[in-house]
């Protein structure tokens, strides 16, 4: 119970930290906040239920007003701008990965972990993302869509980077991979 | 950085953080019901004049923080001056600047401990799924500790990486920062244990 509440909290931490610190994953100019990369690391690592409920609890801090947004954006207007559907979607994305990471229990962790993040943090997320910025913006769905594409590839270098890190963790300490056990 | 409340008193600040949260969200909601633009114009002029009768340093910060969206108000601009939609583009526009304007108005005058509690007062269903409430406000707390060690060990890092290699720090410090913090985690839960624990 213990271990489980610090692993949440801990995660929630580095989502953060990822969002407050670019400049460590910064390649090559791209568009890259490494935050959605956060989101993907709690599904693969700890799994469905305690992933979601980490990104539910940065969410939470962060509407509550610490900045912790990339950006270092926080606070309620975050519900009124046009990346809300991101925000609602994290949640959402890391309990996805992590459900798809649980049901790829057959495949290496690697595999399993690129294919959960491309599921839950890029598909999963990008459509709550585009509702929101379509509902905001006022533009239909495909419009929307079209403004996202840009991210696309990065957010792909970051499934497989989370694939690599799940590995990488999985091999180093066991124990801590709760999406595992 | 820790806070994006507004550290002078204002008016604001004196009304319970449950009062502006529901005022946010009903008017928020009649945002959405505004379909002219000269009302929405208004509006929008009304939110941001909030900001300055607050006080200039107020109003200064506030501004900075509805600065944030130009690159969507670019692209909104772009967009319906391409289509000869000026009247729906004004609407959408300045309902974005009202809407955002407004809430962090609440933000900025609303206590992160007053906010908390209201987050952890909501959380309180959870306790059907067999967790305890009180342990939402033990992980807050951790979560507020834990960010500066984490940017910490992050910036000593990507020093060490920098120090050794004479190239900047790449994402390959992810690596040993995961580590090192899950490493910190086992031994907090071995201290939370100690001290009585999380009750079930």
């Amino acid at each position: 119970m213990e271990r489980s509440l610090v692993l949440v909290a801990l995660f929630a931490a580095l989502i953060a930290a990822l969002g407050l610190i670019p400049k460590i994953m910064l390649a090559s100019g791209a568009p890259i906040t490494a935050q959605s990369l956060g989101i993907m690391l709690c599904g693969t690592i700890l799994g469905a239920k305690r992933g979601g409920a980490a990104a539910l609890l940065f969410i939470g801090l962060t509407l509550a007003g610490l900045p912790l947004l990339a950006g270092g954006r926080g606070g309620f207007g975050l519900l009124a701008s046009p990346t809300v559907g991101f925000i609602i979607g994290f949640p959402i994305a890391a309990f996805v990965t992590g459900f798809v990471m649980e049901r790829l229990s057959r495949l290496g962790v690697m595999p399993a972990g690129i294919i959960a993040s491309l599921i839950g943090g890029v598909v999963v997320l990008y459509i709550p993302g585009i509702i929101g910025m379509a509902a905001i913006l006022g533009k239909t769905l495909s419009e929307s869509f079209l403004l996202m594409t840009p991210f696309f590839p990065g957010d792909v270098i970051k499934a497989v980077l989370a694939g690599v890190i799940t590995q990488a963790i999985y091999r180093g300490r066991p124990h801590m991979v709760l999406s595992r056990h | 950085m820790l806070s994006l409340t507004f550290p002078r008193q204002t008016l604001l600040h004196k009304i319970p953080a449950w009062s502006k949260l529901m005022a946010l969200c009903l008017a928020t909601s009649a945002l959405f019901l505004i379909n002219a633009p000269v009302l929405g114009t208004m509006v929008s002029v009304l939110v941001v004049s909030a900001y300055a009768v607050l006080g200039h340093d107020f109003f200064k910060r506030g501004i900075g923080l509805i600065w944030g969206l130009w690159p969507f108000i670019a692209i909104l601009v772009i967009w319906h001056v391409v289509r000869n939609d000026y009247p729906h583009g004004i609407i959408i526009v300045t309902r974005l600047i009202s809407a955002v304007g407004l809430a962090n108005l609440v933000t900025m005058t609303t206590r992160l401990d007053d906010m908390i509690d209201c987050l952890v007062y909501v959380c309180r269903p959870i306790a059907i799924f067999g967790i305890s409430p009180k342990s939402v406000g033990i992980a807050i707390a951790l979560v507020i500790r834990f960010i500066p060690i984490l940017i910490d060990r992050a910036q000593q890092l990507s020093l060490a990486y920098r120090a050794r290699s004479g190239k900047p720090a790449s994402w390959r410090i992810i690596f040993p920062l995961v580590f090192t913090v899950l490493d910190d985690a086992e031994r907090v839960s071995i201290a939370l244990r100690a001290r009585g624990g999380v009750q079930e």
